[in-house]
């Protein structure tokens, strides 16, 4: 187990650098850059303002600089919001969107088993019909579809929640309802039907007979035997399930206004605010990474069969 | 009691027979013509797709980029025709949506096509190939899996400007891992299976065993997928749309007129309505088609 740890770790060094890498020289290529603005400044306070950052540099001698940086954790500062480091606007940005989005993981894995559970025991009942069309809805309605619609009629028609900003003390936890849902709602949809698929399937198999025909009770049979086993598809899904909820964000942090970090990106991508957008880049491949070691880790652990240690 | 045939009458009986036999696709076709909701799905996606061809070719009395300055955020009225009303602009809403479908169905199917392409060959090199190449092959698509994919697909946005081929190309490229891996898996198992070995022992060529037994049992799978993928490429145009990334003004697909919906919604509702409805209608539709013909072609999941 140490040693796929350590593996693991050792391949994602690589794959960080491939990223900054890829990510940095793609920034650099774009025409335009950080100090273009509309009323263009004289040559010579653009030349001192391009040296003072380091970007009058050959671009290869930049990314090692930036390296060097990253390194030590310093992710250098930000080229539009002047005065701040990216660590700071990061360290603003991060927490909110760490919030919402492990929250939505949360609501997802919880209502998505116990959805597709149900659907599973009660197969081609009205209770699992009613399930797959949930999910259905939850498939092919995107967040940028449904997060607008629910700020329009909870929030603006119904004024039962508050449709934006991150105003904790005006609101309360209330603020938090709809983007949460929003982020969660495909996320259950998908797990409720991954674990509908493999309930029925682990439910038909020989031991779960065998522990039936010992005479165990419905509630141990399926708690004790069918759920472990039922729920090893949805452990490999929570890797890919982060990296959209990440992407997600991108979506619900505009719609509802949150501070989040996602927020950030796209406008430090078009306003060439490079160090900004290498930071969100860098962090959110880390966490990337890191949530997908430790969905094969859960993985191995609930699943005695696979070894990791080859 | 035994009925006589002479040979010559059993042979004819015989290729009668096989011609009269259903095949794999037959059955298929029959599965999915019995399941009411892909039927349905598939009547009101040909309409959408008629509606968005007449959109594009601009028969409707308004046209997508007209602006008139008299008429803004209008509500569906039979007033000069605006069936569903117009935006904060002034423009007539209905023939912004037709062009905006139009303009997402077509990036659903480009997109679809360029990541079909890349990740059939890949996934077939390497499932044939195999050892050593198929390792490294696989790997990488792994390592591409667990990277923040959308992040270069903005980045490349921004680099190269909002060019509408260059959303179906880096949407293709961004899709094509799922489809490697299928067909990968696909290729691997089939390679394996005893008809396989029977055809080679037998003498037929490398080509024919490819042509006759690896395709048609490999595009089973891949058919299902390609029809899945389509909403999920139309989300990912649509997604780059919202954050104002895709398709540039005065041009529009559904995503950019949810997105300019969504700013305008509390004075103008439609203009996020509109949008947005027609979007879960095609959205709702290709799922449906896409989980009929999963269930047609493998019903064994049923």
């Amino acid at each position: 187990m140490f040693a796929f740890v350590l593996r693991r770790l050792l391949v994602a060094i690589p794959t960080i650098i491939v990223i900054t890498a890829v990510a940095f020289f793609m920034m650099k290529v774009a025409p335009g850059g950080p100090f273009d603005l509309e009323r263009p400044m004289p040559e010579e306070i653009r030349e001192r303002l391009l040296a003072e950052y380091g970007l009058d540099q050959p671009v290869w001698k930049q990314y090692i600089d930036y390296m060097a940086g990253l390194v030590q954790g310093d992710f250098g500062p930000s080229l539009k919001f002047l005065d701040k480091d990216v660590a700071e606007l990061i360290g603003e940005g991060l927490p909110v969107s760490l919030m919402i989005g492990a929250l939505a993981m949360l609501v997802a894995v919880v209502l998505g088993t116990f959805l597709g559970a149900i659907a599973a025991l009660r197969q081609n009942t009205s209770g699992d019909f009613a399930v797959m069309s949930f999910a259905m809805i939850g498939v092919s309605i995107p967040p940028l579809v449904m997060g607008p619609i629910l700020a329009l009629v909870l929030g603006v028609y119904m004024g039962i929640f508050p449709t934006g900003g991150l105003n904790f003390s005006r609101y309360g936890l209330s603020v938090l309802v709809l983007p949460v849902i929003t982020l969660a709602l495909p996320q259950i949809a998908i797990i409720a039907r991954l674990m509908r698929a493999s309930m029925i399937e682990v439910i038909r198999s020989n031991y779960i007979r065998t522990a039936r025909a010992k005479g165990l009770s419905a509630s141990a049979v399926i708690v004790r035997h069918a759920l472990r086993a039922a729920v090893l598809p949805l452990v490999s899904y929570l890797g890919p399930a982060s990296a959209a909820v990440i992407s997600g964000s991108l979506v619900i942090e505009r719609v509802f206004q949150l501070p989040g970090m996602g927020a950030y990106f796209v406008d430090a991508a078009l306003q060439r605010d490079y160090t900004l957008v290498m930071g969100v880049v860098v962090v959110y491949a880390t966490l990337i990474i890191v949530l997908n070691l430790i969905a094969d880790l859960i993985y191995s652990v609930l699943n005695p069969r696979v070894s990791y240690d080859s | 009691m035994t009925t006589i045939v002479n040979p010559k009458e059993k042979e004819e009986m015989l290729s009668k027979a096989a011609v009269q036999g259903r095949s794999l696709w037959d059955d298929a076709r029959i599965r999915l013509f019995r399941n009411k909701a892909a039927v349905t799905s598939m009547i009101i996606l040909g309409i959408l797709v008629v509606l968005a061809i007449l959109g594009q070719l601009g028969v409707w009395v308004h046209d997508y980029d007209t602006i008139y300055r008299d008429r803004v955020s209008q509500p569906p009225t039979w007033e000069n025709l605006h069936l569903l009303g117009t935006d904060a602009q002034g423009r007539d809403l209905l023939a912004r949506t037709l062009v905006g479908l139009g303009v997402s169905l077509m990036v659903g199917i480009v997109a679809t096509v360029v990541s079909l392409l890349i990740g059939v060959t890949w996934g077939a090199i390497a499932g044939f190939v195999g050892g050593r190449t198929d390792q490294l092959m696989m790997r990488f698509v792994d390592i591409l899996y667990s990277l923040p994919f959308i992040f270069f697909v903005i980045i490349l946005m921004v680099v190269f400007g909002r060019n509408i081929i260059l959303i179906f190309v880096a949407i293709g490229a961004v899709e094509w891992l799922t489809m490697a891996r299928i067909v990968r898996g696909q290729t691997l198992a089939l390679k394996g299976m005893e008809f396989v070995e029977a055809a080679e022992a037998a003498g037929v060529s490398q080509w024919m065993i490819i042509r006759r037994h690896i395709i048609p049992n490999v595009l089973g799978p891949v058919v299902v997928y390609v029809t899945l993928m389509i909403p999920v490429v139309i989300l990912a145009e649509s997604f780059l749309s919202f954050l104002g990334l895709g398709v540039q003004e005065p041009l529009t697909s559904l995503g950019r007129l949810i997105s300019t919906g969504a700013q305008d919604m509390e004075v103008a509702p439609w203009t996020l309505i509109v949008p947005a409805v027609t979007m879960m209608v095609t959205l709702f539709c290709l799922n449906f088609i896409g989980d009929g013909l999963r269930d047609a072609i493998d019903p064994k999941d049923r």
